[in-house]
């Protein structure tokens, strides 16, 4: 349309956590890194970021609930306002980076580069990265769903300080952050010293490039799948959260799984509410799979915080990726499927109170193969 | 045939107005150019978000990334208004008596002539801030609503409650209603002359397919002209009710490209229309008649501003590629 909407949209770093999590040492990681790159960084309070080189905003975070009826259709009014001011003037930096504050809930934030429509015309929102207390996690998931929201919503978690705990309560850390977010890519990190590789310019909202970055998306269960460096997380947990609990689901993980659904174990800690569903189907047939998806995205997406997913279609030689926030989805052909590759289809949702038996049900009704 | 003097400016253009009969182009990064007898320009924010003209003294405000709010003279002299040190001053207003209104947060503050400043502040942001035509009074748009302060005087502030966030404000000249634009692609108004409460009191104006950014009034207010859809929405605004019940009128509708500023003609019932691929039109009320002005260009029109006389209209680019066209040619 216009020179600055055709223009290549800035990428969105959304830096979530809570109070002490290590943010701000993120961030001042990130500005003061040797990477030639400028930030453009929208933060609640000045704090104790260094504010010579770089452009650093002020903003309130304020929460617009949108007048059309549906409550989690909510965005944040503020970072409209300045992304707008930013963008007048795209050529001072490269990315733009929003530091939420400990509270914050990230859902608002990221439906704001969906639902908005000048700002999602200019920028693209990267990824959301949380950074968690490995020390104090239990504690805050014990006292605030905001928490359990970051996690779960995250594309990449920062297990921070974990030169404070043993190598125990690391582990019970780490599965229950996979517990909550299985799709999540974790690493382990102390004063929060990170590759800024690994959590910046990560396409991971981006539906061309998310699953390309992430070829084992889902996967980790897989018995195809040999974890390798860059599956950037630690299987040293080994799915530790289904020993702790006597429960009665199956136990099909890991082997044999044909049309069966793999749970990741319940949270080893208590206080988690979030759940994930992880389907795995055959090919979808498209007339059944979309009305599916948007029925279930209309009546369940107030519960629900996240999904994601690759989708085989039936006489489709691409594969199609979706992905959604609440009742926004998404989807798009992403890129033709290889020789040799299994035409499957995964998708994990990740929220509260969902329906696991409806979900399973209705999805594999979806399959072209089911009459 | 209409001539256009083009000025192709560096980036973003926030804002034109004509101070006198010199057209005025301020861009984002705080340069405020002006055609007097040549190009001149006079530097003012470290980055400018929000320029608006003042009719009482025929001066520019500005509000920028630098908390600054400047006041620009016709002959370019900048004045620093006020400061607030740290926050972006993205909503300024001018009113009467050369009051002007500037917001950052939840505050808004208002500088009288004399330099006194008074402070207001709201439960949530404020989105925009107006001033009422008479009697120093200024709305200000904030989420769920709109609330009206009096300036000079200790009078409650009125809440104007309407679900939603409401990001721009502005009264209508004759001071009877009061417009806001919305973060969902609506206009909202209120009859301010009606019993709170009244059914009569809310006017919705909806049906946009994009975000309306651009107001401007007609001559005494009868209309008032809108953008956010491919053409330039006119609302009725002359009977009592205002547009209740009626359809607007829809100018200079094209077919895939959008309306982003509309600038009501000072005396004829004619708006000038600018578009998101940088064309401007103008377009007459009574006959819905077109008349192109301005072929398109690099970028969105930003901002559509008339002389007094009406001869001349500037436009401003989000591209920078601004001008002045010579309706009389």
């Amino acid at each position: 349309m216009t020179e600055t909407a055709s223009a290549k949209p800035i990428p969105v770093t959304v830096l979530t956590g809570y109070l002490g999590a290590g943010k701000t040492t993120l961030l001042n990681r990130i500005l003061t890194g040797n990477h030639g790159k400028k930030y453009a960084v929208i933060v609640n309070e000045f704090g104790e970021i260094g504010i010579d080189n770089d452009l650093i905003v002020e903003s309130d975070e304020e929460i617009y609930e949108m007048n059309n009826g549906c409550i989690c259709c909510t965005v944040r009014g503020d970072l409209i306002r300045v992304v707008e001011g930013l963008m007048r003037r795209p050529g001072r930096f490269d990315a733009i980076i929003v530091e939420t504050t400990g509270l914050a809930d990230p859902v608002p934030v990221a439906q704001t580069f969906f639902m908005d429509d000048d700002v999602r015309s200019k920028t693209e929102l990267d990824a959301v990265v949380a950074l968690v207390d490995a020390k104090h996690l239990p504690l805050r998931l014990k006292d605030s769903r905001e928490a359990e929201d970051q996690i779960a919503f995250a594309d990449v978690v920062l297990v921070n300080k974990t030169d404070l705990v043993t190598p125990e309560e690391l582990a019970t850390v780490e599965a229950t952050v996979r517990a909550i977010n299985p799709s999540a890519r974790i690493y382990r990190t102390s004063r929060s010293d990170i590759d800024l590789s690994k959590v910046l310019d990560q396409g991971a909202f981006n539906l061309e490039r998310a699953l390309e970055n992430d070829p084992h998306f889902l996967d980790h269960d897989h018995p195809d799948h040999v974890c390798g460096p860059d599956c950037g997380h630690d299987h040293s947990h080994d799915h530790d959260g289904h020993h702790h609990h006597d429960h009665d689901h199956d136990h099909h993980h890991d082997h044999d799984h044909g049309h069966h659904h793999h749970d990741h174990g319940p949270s080893p800690i208590h206080d988690v509410t979030v759940q994930s569903i992880s389907l795995r189907g055959g090919e979808m047939n498209p007339d059944r799979f979309f009305p599916w998806i948007q029925k279930i995205t209309q009546t369940d997406g107030p519960n629900i915080l996240r999904l994601k997913g690759i989708i085989a279609f039936a006489g489709d030689e691409e594969r199609y990726v979706v992905q959604g926030v609440h009742m926004i989805v998404e989807g798009d052909h992403q890129r033709a499927w290889k020789d040799g590759e299994k035409r499957e289809s995964r998708l994990v949702f990740i929220g509260r109170d969902l329906d696991r038996e409806k979900i399973e049900r209705t999805f594999k009704a979806c399959e072209a193969a089911q009459a | 045939m209409p001539t256009v003097a083009p000025l192709d400016l560096d980036g973003h253009v926030v804002a034109t107005a004509f101070l006198g009969d010199v057209p005025f182009f301020a861009t984002a990064i705080g340069a405020i150019h002006r055609l007097d007898h040549g190009h001149k320009v006079t530097e003012a924010n470290d980055g400018l978000l929000a320029c608006v003209r003042a009719e009482a003294s025929d001066t520019l405000v500005t509000g920028g990334e630098d908390g600054k709010v400047f006041s620009i003279a016709a002959d370019g002299t900048a004045t620093l208004l006020a400061e607030v040190p740290r926050k972006w001053i993205s909503v300024v207003a001018a009113g009467p008596q050369g009051a002007v209104a500037f917001a950052e947060g939840r505050t808004t503050r208002v500088r009288l002539a004399d330099g006194t400043v008074k402070e207001f502040a709201e439960s949530r942001t404020v989105e925009g801030v107006a001033f009422a035509p008479k009697g120093l009074r200024i709305a200000v748009a904030r989420y769920n609503g709109a609330t009206l302060h009096w300036v000079a005087t200790a009078g409650q502030p009125v809440d104007l409650e309407w679900k939603g966030a409401h990001t721009g404000v502005t009264f209508s000249p004759d001071g009877r209603f009061l417009v806001t634009s919305m973060q969902e692609n609506a206009l909202h108004g209120w009859k301010l002359d009606t019993k709170p409460g009244a059914d009569t009191r809310h006017m919705r104006m909806t049906g946009y397919p994009a975000k309306v950014k651009s107001m401007s009034w007609s001559a005494k207010g009868k209309w008032l002209a809108s953008s956010g859809a491919p053409a330039a929405i006119v609302w009725p605004f002359a009977s009592k009710d205002g547009p209740m019940g009626k359809a607007p009128l829809e100018l200079g509708t094209r077919g895939d490209v959008m309306v982003t500023a509309v600038a009501c003609h000072p005396v004829e019932e004619v708006v000038a229309i600018g578009y998101s691929d940088g064309m401007v039109m103008a377009a007459r009320f009574s006959d819905s008649r077109e008349v192109l002005l301005r072929r398109p260009g690099k970028g969105a029109v930003s901002s559509l501003a008339w002389s007094k006389n009406g001869k001349l209209l500037a436009f401003a680019s989000e591209a920078g590629d601004c001008g002045v066209v010579d309706i009389a040619g």
